[in-house]
């Protein structure tokens, strides 16, 4: 088992270093330059372009600069510093991250808690109204874009039932960033339930199931540990995935509620061409992802005494 | 048992990656509502988006981070609604010959850390942000000042660090020699580039970029960064525009839909523009808290003079389009009232602007755009392009022009949509543009030369369309070599009756301010820029 995490963890030092050369030089490839693009429509003095681009080092060869990066990055923790505002980019993540933290891990919250409810409610009611509703209220969660339930729910909680400011101002407060992380978790949520009904409906009449009713177990022991417990496993492959894309692909909820988070900063640095920025960004997010699914791996075993790693 | 051990390696595993995504940088508290303000202390709130560069007055260029250097920093000059010169920090700025000028401060102004403001806070800061250096975005303002060229030659070593055209005569006198006579350049000192800097700057400019020390209506409390800036009412200040509130927060938007949002919540309570999306109901909604008026900016789209298409063309075909451009019809639909159909090159609200320039180019005439276009001998290829950023919203009027072209006068006309601004610079910078591009302008400074001269000149900062004519560049020596101001003003007023004749670009419309404020806050009014004047602003109880 060690062994089995040890491995993992060293096989994320190639991928982590593909990806961030790959965003390098996607980045590069774009047409723009950052330090251009501060004088707008301006011309600017060329003295002081050519002094930015080499303070930056953006006049050296694309290799170097991606070489230069990972060593300052890998050695010193650093992520360089951003071309207009002189900031280091380890703060601009500092202010991003704890902000999409919050709001995801609210939304993934939400979408454990009700998407499993809702699952195995409907699973252990396969064929029968219960279900036939859970099902078409998900596929409605499914088919409706994010900015369009976005702007429904501020519509009707916000303008004319009043219950809540229709955006955020201090991200601090859950209390306000509870109706985006609700629109956040809806698609997810719907994923989840439909996962966990199909698999609780199908272990439903497994072997080990009607022993255990046979048994004499009590209902709430079969169903709560018996058949939860072997039926999560694609839930949880599900969601090891989902927790990624909650914090990176959340551009538009933030846009939508006003949250300064990653999704943000990513389009922002996009525009601005601020490869620095960007590729520190994604970096974090891809430690994330890979994490999650060596998490979602090891969870396995835990959850089917049969999956054991060497 | 198994279960058991695997557990606790998720546990480890758990630790691991919240060890390696931890990156520091607690969240500190936000600025917290004070409602119940009383009228002359009362803060009030501000759309801004996140400043893009540290707040240092040479190095701002962008909306954002301008207007909060505005309120912190007050220059020698301002001007007025109407264009004239309003001396702020200086008594007098006197010149026998537009070449040395004198400048005089009003004795006894305060930094907000308590040192004076001298003669010596001008030159110093100056010369530092013209060094490339110190790689300040706005250095090239400097240019005009005799010795720049020593400071930053365009290549090689900085031969001085000071420019030779600047002295201190005394403790509230300097002067300052340009290279050439501006009968004008008094204008150009009301830009913000020309702020002084207190001595505590040098000690670390970059630190004084998050904490700007100036000696404006308003002293820095806070930045709090991508959520808001707070600054508050300098009690010593001693301009004439003297802060009527307690201070300003600049609340950070990044999209114009959800401030106004807030507006109508009453979470924030001024607005610098509002969203497409809210233009047909804004007056509905907001009634007289609704702002429509026009700010110094104009939209044009100027040929690539340096293509095939347009090289040598007679200008009798750019009259032709340009007739051909029913600019009425689109800023009343697509464009939704937010624009107004230009008369000439130059905005309105700037010293200099004419009503009318005595020419029929700007009405729609299908018939005479025709007849005009084929006279010339017709549009090369029969078609054109214009081309744009796509992030910009200016995708629907873009099509509304080419339809109304290709509707009048047959010439095929589309779109070069270029996906972001970004991109849209590249392609200009590098003369890629295929056909014509869109260009906007607002003003730097309200005389009608920013919008004639630093445009088409053939050397100009402003020409990225190769426009070289040397009849105008004749015109633009003259002016400039005018006596007095007046003089300079009314020759550019002629050169701009010239235009007609050689077509350098075709303009399109004026910008107009669409915005509004809450029921909280009085006496809201917008300067030529388009942005609401801060100090003026009156919190009710």
């Amino acid at each position: 088992m060690g062994r089995y995490v040890a491995r993992r963890l060293l096989q994320m030092i190639p991928v982590f270093i593909g990806t961030t050369l790959l965003i390098f030089l996607m980045v590069y490839a774009l047409p723009g330059d950052p330090v251009r693009g501060l004088f707008g429509d301006k011309a600017g003095s060329p003295q002081v372009i050519a002094a930015l681009r080499h303070e930056y080092g953006l006049d050296q060869p694309i290799l170097v600069q991606y070489w230069n990066y990972m060593k300052d990055m890998i050695l010193h923790g650093d992520f360089g510093t951003q071309i207009a505002s002189g900031r280091p980019v380890t703060e601009v993540l500092g202010d991003a991250f704890p902000v999409t933290m919050r709001l995801a891990s609210l939304a993934f919250a939400i979408e454990v808690v009700l998407g499993i409810a809702l699952g195995v409610v409907a699973g252990l009611r396969a064929g029968r109204l219960t279900d036939n509703v859970v099902l078409l209220i998900t596929l409605l969660f499914i088919s409706v874009p994010v900015f369009v339930l976005g702007f429904i729910a501020k519509l009707v909680f916000a303008e004319q039932l009043g219950w809540m400011d229709p955006n955020v101002n201090d991200s601090t407060d859950y209390g306000q960033l509870l109706m985006p992380a609700i629109v956040l978790a809806t698609a997810s949520l719907a994923y989840v339930t439909r996962l966990t009904r199909t698999s609780i409906a199908e272990n439903r009449r497994a072997d080990y199931i009607r022993t255990a009713i046979a048994k004499g177990l009590p209902k709430s022991r079969v169903v709560g540990v018996h058949l939860m417990r072997n039926s999560m496993i694609p839930v949880i492959t599900y969601l090891g995935t989902d927790i990624g894309a909650l914090m990176g692909g959340a551009v538009v909820t933030e846009g939508l509620f006003n949250i300064q988070g990653v999704g943000g900063t990513i389009y922002e640095s996009l525009v601005r061409r601020e490869g620095t920025t960007l590729v520190g960004l994604v970096t974090i997010l891809v430690l994330i992802y890979l994490l999650a699914n060596l998490l979602v791996d090891l969870l396995y075993a835990v959850l089917d005494p049969r999956i054991r790693y060497a | 048992m198994r279960g058991a051990k695997s557990a606790k390696w998720v546990a480890i595993a758990a630790v691991v990656a919240l060890g390696a995504t931890a990156c520091g940088g607690g969240s500190s508290d936000s600025g917290d509502d004070s409602k119940a303000a009383i009228d002359p202390n009362g803060k009030f709130s501000i759309e801004v988006g996140e400043p893009q560069n540290p707040l240092q007055p040479a190095n701002t260029m962008e909306s954002n981070g301008s207007i909060v250097t505005r309120a912190l920093f007050t220059g020698l000059v301002d001007y007025d609604s109407s264009g004239k010169i309003v001396y702020m920090n200086a008594q007098s700025v006197d010149s026998k010959d537009n070449k040395t000028f004198t400048v005089k401060l009003k004795p006894g102004w305060k930094f907000h850390d308590g040192t004076p403001v001298t003669a010596e806070s001008y030159v110093k800061a100056w010369n530092w942000a013209a060094a490339p250096a110190n790689k300040q975005t706005n250095s090239f303002w400097f240019s005009d000042i005799q010795g720049y060229a020593d400071v930053a030659p365009e290549k090689g070593k900085p031969k001085a660090t000071e420019m030779s055209g600047l002295k201190v005569v005394d403790d509230n006198t300097f002067t300052i020699t340009l290279t050439s006579p501006i009968p004008y350049f008094v204008y150009k000192l009301g830009y913000e580039v020309f702020s002084p800097l207190p001595e505590s700057f040098y000690k670390d400019p970059k630190a004084a970029g998050e904490k700007p020390v100036g000696n404006g209506p308003y002293k820095f409390v806070s930045w709090d960064h991508k959520k808001s800036i707070e600054v508050a009412r300098y009690d010593d200040y001693q301009g004439s525009n003297k802060a009527k509130n307690g201070g300003v927060i600049f609340k950070n938007y990044t999209n114009l839909e959800t401030a106004y949002e807030d507006l109508k919540s009453g979470n924030v309570d001024v607005l610098r523009q509002l969203a497409p999306r809210d233009l047909p109901v804004y007056k509905a909604d907001l009634g007289d808290r609704a702002v429509d008026q026009a700010y110094s900016a104009v939209q044009t789209i100027a040929p690539a003079f340096y293509t095939k298409q347009w090289k040598g063309i007679d200008p009798k075909v750019l009259q032709g389009l340009s007739m051909a451009i029913d600019r009425n019809t689109i800023t009343k639909t697509v464009l939704q009232g937010t624009r107004e159909p230009a008369t000439g090159w130059v905005a309105k609200g700037v010293l200099g602007y004419q009503p009318s320039l005595g020419t029929d180019i700007f009405t729609y005439d299908p018939a005479k755009a025709k007849k005009l276009i084929q006279e010339g001998g017709g549009v090369p290829g029969n078609k054109i392009s214009i081309q744009f950023n796509a992030d910009g919203g200016h995708k629907e009027w873009v099509e509304a022009v080419c339809g109304s072209i290709t509707k009048a006068t047959g010439v095929a006309c589309t779109g070069d949509s270029k996906a972001d601004f970004q991109a849209d610079l590249q392609a200009r910078d590098a003369q890629e543009v295929k056909s014509m591009y869109r260009s906007g302008w607002v003003l730097d400074y309200p005389f009608n030369a920013n919008f004639l001269r630093d445009l088409f000149g053939t050397k100009s900062s402003g020409n990225q369309s190769g426009f070289s004519n040397k009849e105008i560049d004749t015109l633009i020596t003259q002016a400039d070599a005018a006596k007095t101001q007046e003089e300079s003003e009314k020759l550019y007023q002629e050169l701009e009756k010239k235009l007609p004749e050689y077509m350098p670009s075709i303009p399109l419309w004026y910008y107009k301010v669409n915005a509004g404020y809450s029921e909280k806050v009085t006496g809201v009014k917008y300067a030529q820029d388009g942005d609401p004047i801060l100090t003026g602003v009156q919190v009710k109880k």
